[in-house]
């Protein structure tokens, strides 16, 4: 039982369509059709050495080891290197080894025989001319991927209709199409939603005072109180305390379009002392001064540069074993867990403001792209069920997080050999782990289920699917990303059953709150640790679910076949109830 | 009699109070008590003393708010009665029968803090009698805590009420209420005991000589006991390797003899013994394989350390006030690990697996020891059962494991519990059935479909210890209960009194509740499973074909002392600890442990089989029902386990109904016959599911019905703490990373 074919079957099941390009250079051409070679040893820090054939091909690294049984196989797409480095020179034996450091929390290392020198010397080349082709003028394997799937992922999300069901534009909103060249502001999308009596001019100027014109506007609007989530990024006081009119009048007009409060909250996800720092380099926070009735609330998030040296801390921690004795102080020691509450705990207080106070509120950090995207997602997840579909959760990511700007190209590094690149940080990876800590808390509230969260993550790296690439709506459309590439919910959505949770009770209009106390975090052992063998459950439990659910179905089948036989039978009796309609009202998955 | 006075010196306006009165008195007397507040009184339980009005704080927030009543001390519990109209509790499904929401059993109350201004202090019979707190702080055994405040009721009343009626009282109370806790007998249903499934009790030789049956023993059930004339410490029944002799049993009484515990279908057996392993050839020849001994005390903790780790874990739960909550919550997981509870359960469960691969793989006999030989070793042996024999995993074979190795295996469950709150005992206190417990609900997370009963049957059998009315928790041993219980027995002539056995539920629940006992997704063993298991061992009886007589030497005296040793070297006699050596030691000495996990784990999964725990760190987790159900600021309102368990039950029930409906079909569709209506009852489940929106995490124990539907906001938030440990120039950064200097 090999068990990277175990976690991500999806990859082996996109084996044969893998091909490459015939635009490519002489060169390129040289290493594709695949290159292999044989007599390779991976060095696995659970089993141990293992011999076997190794494959580079355009978009993946495949090691098939057959000497043991069961068979081994390692399929790893290209995408989730982070960084190849050679280890040291030739060993006494003759061998040369080097090690691949992931961006899914794993290290791989492999050993040639320094006698097929030319041979070892060229996989090392194919695998850093693949594995970075960004750095290496090429392009990205999303654009050579030629699967076709039943259902065109990148009509998942379309902003109009998406407002529409949140109930737009009504009396106090409009939508606009002032940024539809990306004119007033390059990082948001072309539709966007502002207050009803405030003019394109007037956001213009309104632009002009945010950092990178990421001027405030609605994410989310509730359906009954009217209170609404908005967003930007910080506003360009300095340290002159400069006040800009135009903003001023425009929080005052998100305010007044909730007619049930009198309050509006901004909350700045940035510890105080960061955003007080800010304003030397020009930004910083609203003062309760200038803008009235407004109460800044900071939430103590931390910026990109904490949080990836938390991960890699993390990474220390868990692979390729975990510390039996320290676990739990190592744990702590990363902070990663804290980092989590603190977002949560920022998600959970923008969802109590709007859902039990009614009131508005404005969320930004620095630029609003991170953090910013973080909370308002999870607070939009806690306030809104249809986002707990699977679909409605595409559509949240697509809203907040690719529309908005969410710079995934930079945080991700794809295609790019400059690991060490002070833009990469696993902020969306801390947002998926914050709503999977949801799901764990809430087994029943959630359409999806754990592998659809590690699939997602898989393919933020895997550079198959176009969902992920480039940094903003205007690079996508530039870079005919929907034209060109498939999207990830593609693949998704044409096996649904695959990423179903079976246990999902559909409450409508359910708030969620969960508790975000270290009691009952805890670290998502079926993604950072899922490479260690040992803790991979022989049964997931959901397979249990999953026949109880079939044996319903089933029973559910022949109890209306049996039916519709005595219907016939006795068409002409005194119609009783229906028995189909006593049957059950609750939705089947199966 | 009772008597009420008008307002007598006190502070305070409220005049009304309840004298103290003596036992005797009350019960001739019972009719005017009806009309206070006061609890309906069990049979046998009497008001000691009461004081009111008294404050109760609510749990849920820092605000001094509450409710006033009565707080009451009987021989059984202390009460508090509220003086609002009890607004009938509709869905009060989980309703215990012996005592409410409101009520401390006194063997549960665990330590009792006096807050004078702004200082908690804990009470102890010695401290000054004269000064007595504005406010009590109740922490109970099972975890909840109480507050009530003092300043609004007669000083007279408080001071006995928490002197003598709360503390002096606790020793002579128990004492009084195991006479009087006769309980009616009568009105207790023993009917489990009827049934032709039950729990097995080991109590008669008909218990003993099943189970051996049942596993295929091959050993000597020993009856010389069963008034005990052997031994004291001894169990009435028992059972020793087929070759120990009448003569042993006198010589060695109960030291030194191997106690059979389980047989392994390949032929071997696993034994426990207190002190050391004189008897050691008497397991070996039984068998003719060799066997492995293990000092048990050679690398698990002791009692007192159990007990050391557990006061300091049990704290992390016993919590006064938000803030205090929120605070500790900034240090958990490093809090967690000092504590070393979770250590205590990895290591238990280690030393469980060890004797589980000796069994499985070598099929060697096991002989596990410990002085004592009734507490770690009860812990492995229990585990170990239940680990390897999937009967032990439903509810009655479990409650029959319980009876089997605790029960009669001479636990010391009073000594250990301390119920009577003896100075002289506190040395001997500990939490070792605790910690089994625990073990099992680690077994049960990981492998939730082998076991036949839920995570609720298990924390209610945990809170079950500290009620003072079963007859399976009140005893150290088998003569210590048959003694107290005869002496004790209020006329001579209703008989030997008769306590109930825990195990008989309805004492304490009705049907309806004890439906969440069982796990709705328990893997019930079809008939192909069981042919499937058959061709599965094949390897087995074949020391069967080597009656063991035959090896069997005739014992001379001294046989044992003498030759011991070179019989140890004959019989390959090996100790089995070695994955508690040095961790510098370069050997991996975890790895063949990890190596069977691994084997076992990488064959498909088989609930009525051998159950393995995963020990690697995050596998071992925090009992969340158990600890976190009463802090409202962790429960999770409208999620947590039982959201899955409302699902699932539905499940079960729509399709338990399609089967019923298929029935009727068949009928209808075979006679021909119509017009049988159809009514469709909700069942309990159903109504569950239903309404899981509105439970929490702490189902079923806390009903959220007092609580607003408000989300707990941390209230300290831990930048200070974060700014000091993470490396200082990163937070400062901007987010740009536009900073020329590189981190990786």
């Amino acid at each position: 039982l090999s068990f990277n074919t175990w976690v991500c079957p999806s990859l082996s099941y996109l084996w044969p369509t893998v091909g490459y390009s015939d635009q490519w250079d002489d060169l390129n051409k040289r290493f594709s059709p695949p290159l292999t070679a044989k007599d390779v040893t991976y060095i696995c820090p659970y089993i141990g050495a293992l011999r076997g054939t190794l494959t580079v091909t355009n978009y993946r690294l495949f090691f098939k080891c057959t000497d043991r049984e069961p068979v081994f196989v390692l399929d790893l797409p290209l995408g989730v290197v982070s960084r190849v480095e050679k280890i040291g020179g030739a060993s006494s034996r003759g061998e040369v080894s080097y090690g691949l450091v992931c961006k899914d929390i794993r290290n791989l290392r492999f050993a040639h025989k320094q006698m097929e020198d030319s041979l070892r010397k060229s996989i090392f080349e194919v695998l850093m001319k693949f594995a970075f082709p960004v750095s290496n003028g090429l392009p990205i394997f999303a654009f050579e991927y030629g699967q076709v799937y039943p259902e065109n992922g990148w009509k998942v999300y379309d902003a109009q209709a998406e407002y529409k069901r949140q109930g737009l534009p009504n009396e106090s909103w409009r939508i606009t199409k002032v940024n539809d060249h990306y004119e007033l502001c390059d990082t948001y999308p072309s539709t966007l939603v502002v207050p009803v009596n405030i003019s394109d001019e007037e956001l213009k100027r309104v632009a002009a005072f945010r950092a990178k014109g990421r001027i405030p506007v609605l994410s989310w609007i509730h359906p009954e109180s009217q209170a609404t989530v908005t967003r930007c990024s910080q506003p360009m006081v300095g340290v002159n305390g400069k006040r800009s009119k135009d903003d001023e009048k425009y929080l005052q007009a998100i305010m007044d379009a909730n007619a049930q409060s009198h309050k509006l909250f901004i909350f700045d996800a940035r510890p105080s002392v960061n955003a007080a720092a800010n304003k030397m380099k020009g930004g910083g926070y609203e003062s309760e001064d200038a803008y009235q009735n407004a109460e800044l609330v900071f939430l103590d998030i931390h910026n990109i540069h904490v949080m990836r040296e938390s991960l890699r801390k993390l990474k220390e921690v868990v692979y390729p074993n975990i510390e039996e004795s320290h676990w739990l102080s190592n744990l702590e020691s990363t902070h990663w867990l804290e980092h989590i509450k603190l977002i949560l705990a920022g998600a959970l207080r923008i969802a109590d403001k709007v859902e039990s106070g009614k009131t508005s509120v404005v969320v930004h950090c620095s630029d609003g792209w991170d953090r910013t995207a973080q909370l308002t997602s999870l607070a939009m997840l806690m306030l809104d069920g249809h986002y707990r579909t699977i679909r409605g959760f595409q559509v949240l990511l697509e809203k907040e997080w690719l529309s908005f700007g969410h710079r995934f190209q930079l945080r991700i590094g794809h295609g790019d050999k400059n690991h060490t690149d002070a833009d990469r940080s696993p902020v969306f990876l801390q947002f998926i782990d914050c709503v999977w800590q949801m799901t764990r808390q809430f087994p029943a509230a959630f359409e999806f289920n754990e592998y659809f969260l590690v699939t997602t993550l898989d393919h933020l790296y895997s550079c198959l699917f176009g969902t992920f690439l480039c940094n903003s709506e205007q690079q996508r459309v530039k870079e005919e990303v929907p034209k060109k590439t498939v999207s990830l919910w593609a693949y998704i959505n044409s096996q649904l059953e695959e990423f179903t949770n079976p246990l999902y009770v559909n409450y409508s209009n359910h708030v969620l709150f969960p508790v975000v106390s270290m009691r009952h975090l805890e670290l998502w052992v079926g993604y950072y640790i899922r490479w260690n063998p040992r803790m991979r459950p022989q049964e997931p439990v959901h397979q249990r679910y999953k026949e109880l659910l079939a044996k319903r179905a089933e029973l559910q089948k022949r109890v209306e076949e049996l039916q519709r036989e005595v219907t016939n039978r006795s068409a002409s009796s005194e119609r009783a109830g229906s028995p189909t309609r006593s049957i059950t009202p609750v939705q089947t998955f199966v | 009699m009772l008597s009420s006075l008008g307002s007598g010196g006190g502070k305070t306006a409220k005049p009304s109070f309840v004298s103290y009165v003596t036992p005797e008195e009350i019960k001739s007397e019972k009719e005017p008590y009806k009309k206070e507040n006061q609890p309906d009184l069990l049979p046998g339980e009497v008001v000691f003393c009461s004081a009111c009005p008294v404050l109760k704080y609510s749990q849920d927030d820092m605000s001094q708010r509450g409710v006033f009543g009565t707080l009451l001390c009987t021989n059984f519990r202390v009460s508090f009665v509220s003086d609002e109209v009890q607004v009938e509790e509709t869905c009060k499904l989980f309703k215990n029968k012996l005592y409410g929401e409101n009520d401390i059993p006194l063997a549960c109350v665990d330590n009792i803090y006096g807050g004078y201004e702004d200082k908690k202090k804990l009470i102890t019979g010695g401290l000054l009698k004269n000064k007595y707190p504005s406010k009590i702080i109740v922490h109970c055994k099972d975890l909840r805590v109480f507050q009530f405040s003092l300043t609004y009721s007669k000083e007279e009343d408080a001071k006995k009420l928490c002197f003598t009626g709360v503390l002096d009282h606790n020793n002579v109370v128990m004492k009084t209420y195991l006479r009087s806790s006769s309980i009616d007998n009568n009105a207790v249903c023993f009917v489990e005991m009827q049934r032709k499934e039950r729990t097995m009790l080991f109590d008669c030789l008909e218990d003993w000589t099943q189970d051996m049956k049942r596993t295929k023993g091959n050993c000597r059930l020993v009856t010389e006991n069963s008034s005990f004339e052997l031994s004291q410490k001894l169990p009435q029944f028992f059972i020793v390797p087929l070759n120990v002799t009448d003569e042993d049993l006198v010589k060695f009484q109960g030291n030194g003899l191997p106690m059979w515990c389980w047989s392994h279908h390949s032929g071997c057996a696993l034994f426990k013994t207190a002190s050391l392993p004189l008897m050691l050839t008497a397991v070996a020849h039984n068998h003719l394989y060799s066997v492995k001994t293990e000092d048990l005390s050679d690398t698990l903790p002791t009692i007192q350390d159990i007990q050391l780790s557990y006061n300091k874990f049990k704290q992390f739960f016993l919590i006064d006030n938000t803030t205090e909550f929120w605070m500790s919550d900034m240090k958990w997981f490093s809090s967690l690990e000092n504590c070393g509870w979770l250590d205590m359960i990895r290591q238990c469960l280690l030393k469980a697996v060890e004797v589980v691969e000796c069994l499985e793989k070598e099929n060697t006999n096991v002989l596990i020891m410990e002085e004592s030989g009734s507490d770690l070793c009860c812990v492995i042996s229990s585990l170990v059962q239940l680990m390897l024999d999937p009967h032990y995993r439903t509810l009655l074979g479990f409650q029959s494991l319980v009876q089997k190795e605790w029960v009669a295996g001479g636990h010391a469950f009073l000594d250990r519990s301390n119920q009577l709150h003896l100075k002289e005992k506190v040395e001997s206190q500990s939490p070792v059935f605790l910690l089994f417990l625990e073990c099992v609900w680690q077994l049960h997370q990981q492998h939730g479909p082998a076991f036949q009963f839920s995570e609720t049957y298990l924390t209610v059998l945990s809170d079950s210890v500290h009620v003072p009315v079963f007859a399976t928790f009140l005893f150290n041993n088998d003569s210590h209960r048959a003694n107290v219980l005869r002496a004790e027995s209020p006329s001579s002539q209703r008989g030997p009194l008769n306590c109930p056995s825990v195990w008989d539920w309805s004492v304490q629940f009705d049907c309806r509740a004890q439906d969440l006992f069982t796990n709705p997704l328990y893997a019930q063993k079809t008939k192909q499973d069981r042919s499937q298991r058959k061709s599965h061992r094949p390897k087995h009886q074949r020391q069967l074909s080597l009656p063991s007589s035959a090896f069997k030497t005739p014992t001379k005296k001294g046989f044992f002392k003498d030759e011991a040793d070179s019989l140890k070297k004959i019989l390959g006699v090996k100790r089995i600890s070695r994955w508690m050596l040095s961790p510098s030691s370069d050997f991996p000495p975890m790895s063949s442990i990890k190596e069977f996990y691994e084997t076992w784990q990488a064959k498909p999964l088989d609930y009525h089989g051998m159950l393995l725990p995963c020990l690697d760190g995050p596998s071992i987790r925090v009992w969340m029902q158990r600890y976190l159900r009463w802090i409202h600021d962790v429960q999770i309102l409208g999620g947590g386990p039982v959201a899955v368990l409302s699902k699932v039950s539905e499940l079960l029930a729509e399709v338990q109904e399609l089967r019923s409906e298929l029935d009727r079909h068949a009928r209808t569709v075979t006679s021909n016959h119509r017009g049988a209506i159809r009514t469709r009852a909700k069942t309990a489940p159903e109504n569950l599911a239903r309404s899981s929106v509105r439970l929490s995490s702490s189902f079923p124990f806390v009903t959220s019905r007092n609580w607003s539907f408000k989300p707990a906001i941390p209230t300290s938030m831990l930048q200070s703490l974060m700014m000091s440990e993470v490396a200082g120039d990163l937070a400062s950064r901007e987010d740009d990373g536009s900073e020329p200097e590189t981190v990786v």
